[in-house]
């Protein structure tokens, strides 16, 4: 019978329809708000928002709700959005040193200007799993004790090194930074294009690099010298005022590594650094992206290439995006058969022709 | 739609892609990244095809999409749908009528006719792409016409197999300069991408490329004086329609596995089926 191709427009209206009647689950439990997604599933949300580059809690509230708690689901949501709307502008770059952190560690210092905050982190919770929370109508935990805030300045570690240049300078610039979103990836990129790409990019996939770097595939000896997560005013200039004002702020989590590196004949022996800079609280990834930048920047430091996944810059960037892995590896389950038949003849006849012992014929 | 523009894409990304769409037909076969867009469906989906297409759309054609050579495979309906929801556009599933055919994996059977634009929808544009992974080096490979690597890969299929082992995305050389893949279409499709008078445009937008052949561009299968290109088919008939120079789906149809063999095309097999109603 030849139906296998037909009614395809029906299969895939029914398919929405069941699709719809599944993310819903079953009615008698009470719908979930994007507020709920929003504020209790707020690392989830800052991971949709990370990695679909576009900072919106209700929105990637929604799209997490929408895709069923699909995290690379929600991530393309949220980018086929993003690519929607228009460019107002540019803004000015944040200062991270001013942020107003909730927590900032350094693993390089005992103390230092400003002192080690905690902040509200898994780190020292015991993984064990609390049924008190399965219970209904919990009340809200008790508030949390507060200190007094500080007016103390916050100085990067990096900074505090670079007084004494134990660690390499970072020369600032006012190049125009490039715009992965509005322009094709060329190669080989700049460490600012290298960043903006590892900054979207899927968490995982950098946390498995960062790892192999770690196990001494493309070894950096990272410390991690400065971990902060906090809220950083948002500027831009607006043309018709001729200064810049505050249009906002936002969550950032920023990674520090500092790197051995042995010197060279015309440099003497110095730290080096790896950065991260993630949006919202998302302190694996902004570790794993200090590690890989790291690592992506043997050429410009004068190292090795030792042949590790981390250190290749083309390999890296060209197999980041986790939309479009996703993608690419789905699409197989499109209908191949033309191709596929293709190959059925072709494979046919060169098992005919390795029988009779002649070429091939058609 | 209500708060998207027509076909989707803004004035500013259509001019983007027209430029490059403009550069491609001007080197045909050259490769022009471009500065490809999020699509509201997956990429590997055809996003590229249908970045090119919303380029191309005015208001007053009328637009075709295959897959597979067939107008209802499941992403042809999607795609077709997408446009009709965002351009508003006239849809037809005859070749003839058509003034864009959005395809997947085949030409049609039908040949195509002079004002007519054909918009293939490519995963991996790079015809050395398997041969040599990194970008920065097939780059460099087609600026300098090297294509030593893909003769010898060539080369080496005949003295294994007895004869080129590539049975789609055969590779071709377009005007005598840049070797070119020409989509997963069937090699038995390859001969139709010469000297066709219809405007042939290529998107990939995984892959951030689109590439182009102006009409009647000379396109020329790679292959060897002693082992000359032979495009294949399987060796039936239609069992629908009886044509014996289509290519074909093979279908099994019981558990003891009888074939049954029918155009992929489906345009082409209904209008043979019934000549005086060819529009579904």
């Amino acid at each position: 019978m030849y139906v296998a191709v037909k009614g395809g427009e029906r299969a895939i209206d029914a398919a929405h329809a069941w699709l719809a009647e599944e993310r819903r689950g079953d009615p008698a439990v009470p719908d979930l708000s994007p507020a709920q997604i929003r504020e209790q599933m707020s690392l989830a949300v800052n991971r949709v928002m990370a990695e679909g580059s576009l900072y919106d809690p209700d929105l990637a509230a929604l799209a997490l709700k929408q895709a069923r708690g699909d995290l690379v689901e929600a991530v393309f949501l949220l980018r086929a959005y993003r690519t929607t709307l228009p460019r107002f502008g540019t803004s000015r770059p944040v200062d991270t040193a001013q942020m107003a952190v909730t927590r900032r560690i350094s693993a390089t210092f005992k103390d230092l200007p400003g002192g080690q905050i905690l902040g509200p982190t898994f780190d020292y919770t015991h993984r064990l799993l609390d049924f008190a929370l399965a219970a209904e109508g919990l009340a809200p935990p008790p508030p949390a004790p507060v200190a007094e805030p500080s007016s103390d300045p916050l100085p990067h570690v990096t900074a505090l090194l670079g007084l004494d240049g134990l660690i390499e300078e970072e020369p600032a610039s006012d190049t125009p930074a490039p715009d992965l979103t509005r322009s094709p990836l060329q190669l080989p990129a700049s460490r600012a294009l290298r960043l903006q790409a590892l900054a979207r990019a899927d968490e995982g996939f950098l946390l498995s690099l960062a790892y192999s770097t770690q196990r001494g595939y493309g070894r950096t000896h990272a410390f991690v010298g400065e971990l902060r997560i906090g809220t950083v005013a948002v500027e831009a200039d607006l043309p018709e005022l001729g200064f810049a004002i505050e249009i906002g702020e936002i969550e950032l989590t920023e990674c520090e590594s500092v790197n051995q590196f042995k010197g060279s004949k015309t440099e003497p022996a110095q730290f080096t650094r790896g950065y991260g800079l993630v949006p919202g609280q998302s302190e694996r990834k902004a570790i794993s992206m200090s590690l890989v930048d790291r690592a992506l920047r043997w050429q410009e430091l004068g190292e090795d290439f030792t042949g590790a996944p981390a250190q290749d810059e083309e390999f890296v960037l060209s197999h980041c995006d986790n939309v479009q892995a996703t993608g690419f590896l789905e699409h197989i389950k499109l209908p191949h058969y033309v191709d596929f038949q293709a190959e059925l003849e072709l494979i046919r006849r060169l098992r005919a022709a390795a029988g009779s012992g002649a070429e091939p014929q058609e | 739609m209500s708060g998207y523009n027509f076909a989707y894409l803004d004035e500013q990304t259509k001019r983007m892609l027209r430029r490059a769409l403009l550069k491609a037909l001007a080197i045909p076969g050259y490769q022009v990244p471009f500065a490809s867009r999020e699509m509201p469906m997956p990429y590997g989906w055809g996003t590229g095809g249908v970045q090119v297409t919303a380029a191309c759309l005015t208001p007053q054609d009328r637009l075709k999409v295959i897959d597979q050579g067939a107008d209802d495979t499941t992403n042809a309906v999607s795609i077709r749908r997408f446009f009709e929801r965002t351009a508003g556009v006239a849809t037809t599933t005859s070749t003839a009528e058509a003034t864009v055919i959005q395809t997947r994996h085949r030409i049609p059977e039908q040949p195509l006719q002079e004002g007519q634009i054909l918009v293939y929808q490519v995963p991996i544009p790079e015809p050395l792409r398997f041969l040599e992974p990194r970008e920065t080096e097939t780059r460099r490979m087609h600026e300098l016409e090297d294509y030593g690597l893909m003769h010898v890969k060539l080369y080496e299929d005949i003295a294994r197999h007895g004869e080129i082992a590539t049975a789609y995305a055969y590779p071709v050389k377009v005007g005598g300069r840049y070797v070119m893949d020409p989509s997963p279409i069937p090699k038995f499709d390859n001969p139709k991408l010469n000297g066709n008078p219809a405007i042939q445009l290529f998107g990939a937008g995984r892959e951030c490329r689109i590439y182009a052949l102006p009409p009647y561009t000379e396109v020329v299968p790679l292959d060897f004086e002693d082992h000359p290109f032979r495009p294949g088919r399987a060796d039936h008939s239609c069992a629908l329609c009886g044509a014996q120079e289509s290519y074909l789906d093979e279908l099994i149809t019981d558990d003891r596995g009888t074939r049954l063999y029918c155009c992929s095309d489906t345009d082409f097999c209904a209008s043979r089926q019934a000549p005086s109603a060819t529009e579904a």
